[in-house]
């Protein structure tokens, strides 16, 4: 003891206690620390609601108001629900980066845990679509089939008919879908964010929401004939036979013509 | 055919008596030897048309393979296959048999591609063809009625390829269907009868998948191919057009025969082309049809546009304000949709028929009654030139507008805005385009004057003992001069009086002043080709004294190199000309 009792003053023994105290900090965080996905289920912890309150006053208020309640030009949050936040923050859409006809999406600005205690704040203040369990955004459980009719029927017309995005009036537009996550796709048709309209549980069952997830799931760059060309349509087709087949064309055409020396 | 060489060998004597034989039931050597012997003109613009013909055979070859598989039924079945997305999906045999062809039959979705980008470049090759042909003012005398011919192809040409699409029976296509209807129905009085016709009842019904079929394999086939026929048969009898130079006239044609060169040249030039389209058709994925879903009449996606060639009906349409339909004659009268009529029937009509009529309304305007058989250079003939430009500008911005969602979400602009743009565009960017074009043509041939009057600037300045400054000019070779001034200028035309030298009026005199109206439109802004005289004036310019005045009176032509230039100054000798005749 007294070997260890003298050896206490080490001037390194600070910064080595610091280091084991953070290291013991994040292996109890990564074990014990919620996902964001399974965080919904659980009730969310006063202390949760009270991080989430904290991080809304300081990052969020200042457009939406002390009490969320927003303005003429800004949505209210009183019962938007937690998913609405998984979403608009876990998208990086919100804290909005500049006024414009939408928000942008960009890399997140909060990590999960802040995001999920923000969710349960605006959840605490009036009831709200939550953030969708696993099990009811899991692509393998859907039909795609189906996902597909539903698709076309009511999310083509402005998302294009694989999800590859399109232009609405004013400069907004629909997003691509194929980089969204599951839960980010279930959140989207649940609360309707930006110039999105709303599919609630009676427009869209929670089953024909994750069929259109798993629709969604098998489309993106990889097309059976080759090059996607941006699944965009005949346009972009159209634009490629030109550079590249009259381009190839044409130059073979300059090589043939060329009188031989 | 014939081989003659002086030791034939096994498989040369059997080609020989091959030959022979065929020779002997249908004399073939005769137009054998007048075929090897056609001289053809070499340019690659020459080409353009070889890569319709070309891309029209591949279209051909693989549509035989596509109708071994495909069903042109409506029948309605349930898709039972290896695409996740569509299983058990209600679908019309079509579009079952589509998706077959292109996940279950081997090599289908290839053949199905190279198909569909061979269709793409047939129409970019036959725009690209006209456009050559137009800027070059292949299509005068005696070559009008091949204008019309080809013409005449390039909107077959555009049925084949509307057909086609249609046949899948995929939303898309079935959209583009149903845009056909309602512009078939924006007719006046017929429009409903027509659409009743066309689609066998009600839209969408079950008859128009055959009988697209039909038309796409039979009917518009059948026809491109007659026409191809005649469209080289004129080629022949008119003998290829070829560009101008020294040796080049109306009575020749310079170039190589036809074989061994062209054969070579033409044939290899199908692989070529085969080639570049199977490589696409490999590698560039082309209507996925199974991303667009069976169709159905309710289901729009974003993106929904028709191929390149029919982006300009849909630019069209998306421009037009959409207020301009009338209800006549009461609640229950006709209704009068401006609103499609015009962009959809009345846009498309004015510009197609400029197009098949110009020949006609430039001869006109010319009063030119020769042959022609040396093509012009775009520059010279600014008139056509820059209305040529305004052509394609117009249908370029309504291709633009067809695209206006990718460009706005491309180019984060908005859609809104963009439409307003285009909407003033297609009336003044067309205009614009002439403008500038013509003034660019004009300029080159200053450029050209220039040239030919006082050669190349090189840069180097001389002094003289006198103490004054020039800059040597190198002058032109013959064969670059003869290039810069062979052509006419074209001047208006003169008329005769409205009335004889008696005050009687004369018969014909309104049409004659209509065509020198029209003609000082095309020709009363010109630059006048150098003359002769205007050259040895030029180069005798400061030495008159030296000069004999005869030299004024030679044909610019004449004056080879060696013609004292550079204000007038003689700086080089002859012996610095190179062999070929260029001054080094």
């Amino acid at each position: 003891m007294k070997a260890l009792a003298a050896r206490r003053h080490d001037r390194r023994a600070p910064a080595v206690l610091l280091l084991l105290a953070l290291l013991l900090t994040g292996a109890l965080y990564a074990v014990l620390a919620p996902t964001s996905a399974d965080a919904a289920p659980a009730a969310p912890s006063a202390d949760q609601v009270e991080t989430g309150e904290k991080l809304f006053q300081a990052n969020c208020a200042t457009c939406h108001g002390p009490d969320a309640t927003g303005t003429d030009a800004v949505p209210s949050l009183v019962g938007v629900g937690a998913a609405a936040v998984d979403f608009q923050v876990g998208t990086g859409r919100m804290p909005m980066q500049m006024n414009g006809p939408q928000a942008q999406a960009k890399p997140a600005q909060f990590d999960e845990e802040q995001i999920a205690a923000l969710a349960a704040f605006v959840a605490s203040l009036g009831p709200g679509p939550a953030v969708p369990s696993d099990e009811q955004v899991d692509p393998a459980l859907g039909d795609p089939a189906n996902g597909m009719a539903l698709f076309r029927t009511n999310c083509a017309m402005c998302h294009n008919a694989v999800g590859a995005g399109g232009a609405l009036s004013q400069g907004k537009f629909a997003p691509n879908l194929w980089e969204t996550t599951p839960a980010h796709l279930y959140e989207a048709m649940a609360t309707g964010p930006q110039n999105m309209p709303v599919f609630n549980d009676a427009t869209l069952t929670p089953d024909e929401k994750r069929d259109i997830i798993a629709y969604l799931d098998l489309q993106g760059e990889d097309a059976p004939g080759g090059i996607g060309l941006g699944s965009l349509g005949p346009v972009s087709e159209g634009l490629w036979a030109w550079v590249v087949g009259m381009g190839l064309l044409i130059a073979a055409a300059v090589w043939i013509g060329a009188r031989s020396s | 055919m014939s081989t003659t060489t002086s030791a034939p060998t096994g498989g040369q004597k059997a080609a020989a008596k091959t030959a022979d034989y065929l020779d002997q039931r249908t004399g073939i050597g005769g137009a054998v030897k007048e075929f090897a012997r056609k001289i053809f003109p070499d340019h690659w613009s020459f080409l353009l048309g070889e890569i319709a013909l070309y891309s029209f055979v591949t279209l051909l070859i693989s549509g035989v393979f596509l109708t071994m598989f495909f069903v042109p039924s409506m029948n309605e079945v349930h898709y039972d296959g290896p695409w996740p997305a569509m299983q058990g999906v209600e679908m019309s045999e079509a579009y079952a048999s589509t998706l077959r062809l292109s996940f279950e039959v081997t090599g289908g979705l290839l053949m199905r591609q190279i198909h569909h980008w061979a269709a793409l470049i047939f129409m970019a090759a036959i725009v690209t063809h006209m456009m050559r042909v137009f800027f070059t003012g292949a299509f005068r005398k005696p070559r009008e009625l091949n204008w019309v011919v080809g013409f005449v192809l390039l909107i077959l040409g555009l049925a084949a390829g509307f057909s086609g699409y249609s046949l899948p029976d995929d939303v898309l296509s079935g959209n583009g269907l149903r845009i056909t209807d309602g512009v078939v129905r924006s007719i006046p009085i017929l429009g409903s009868y027509l659409s009743y016709f066309i689609f066998g009842g009600e839209f969408p019904g079950h008859d128009i998948i055959p009988r697209l079929f039909t038309v796409h394999i039979l009917l518009v086939p059948g026809l491109i191919l007659a026409l191809i026929g005649l469209h080289l048969f004129f080629v022949v009898l008119h003998k290829h057009t070829q560009y101008p130079g020294s040796g080049r006239t109306n009575a020749n044609v310079v170039g190589y025969p036809l074989f061994p060169v062209y054969v070579a040249k033409a044939g290899g030039y199908f692989f070529i082309v085969f080639g570049v389209i199977a490589l696409m058709g490999a590698t560039m994925s082309i209507n996925p049809v199974w991303n667009y879903g069976p169709y159905d009449p309710s289901p729009v996606s974003a993106g929904a546009q028709p191929d390149w060639y029919m982006l300009f009906l849909e630019g069209s349409l998306r421009l037009m304000p959409g207020q301009t339909e009338y209800v006549l004659f009461g609640p229950d009268g006709w209704t009068l949709s401006l609103n499609v009529l015009i962009p959809a029937v009345v846009v498309p009509g004015v510009l197609f028929t400029l197009l098949a009529l110009y020949p006609f309304v430039e001869s006109f305007a010319t009063g030119d009654k020769r042959e022609h058989h040396v093509l012009d250079r775009p520059r010279n003939r600014p008139f056509r030139t820059g209305f040529g430009v305004a052509l394609l500008t117009a249908f370029f911005i309504l291709v633009l507008a067809g695209s206006n969602d990718l460009i706005a979400t491309h180019f984060h602009m908005s859609l809104n805005d963009i439409t307003w743009a285009f909407r003033f565009l297609l009336f003044l960017g067309p205009w614009a385009a002439f403008v500038v074009t013509k003034r660019i043509c004009l300029g080159l041939q200053r450029k050209d004057r220039e040239l030919v009057l006082h050669g190349h600037e090189t840069g180097q300045i001389v002094r003289f003992a006198s103490g004054e400054y020039i800059e040597v000019h190198k002058p032109l070779d013959a064969h670059e001069r003869w290039l810069r001034v062979q052509h006419d200028a074209i001047r208006p035309v003169e008329i005769e009086p409205a009335e004889d030298s008696r005050g009687v009026r004369r018969t014909g005199y309104r049409l004659d002043r209509m065509r020198q109206r029209l003609s000082q439109v095309f020709y009363e802004d010109r630059i006048e080709p150098v003359t002769p005289a205007e050259l040895a004036a030029s180069h005798s310019h400061g030495e008159h004294d030296a000069l004999g005045s005869d030299q004024e009176k030679a044909p610019a032509q004449l004056l080879g190199e060696g013609a004292p230039t550079g204000g007038g100054r003689r700086l080089r000798s002859e012996d610095e000309t190179d062999a070929d005749g260029r001054n080094s």
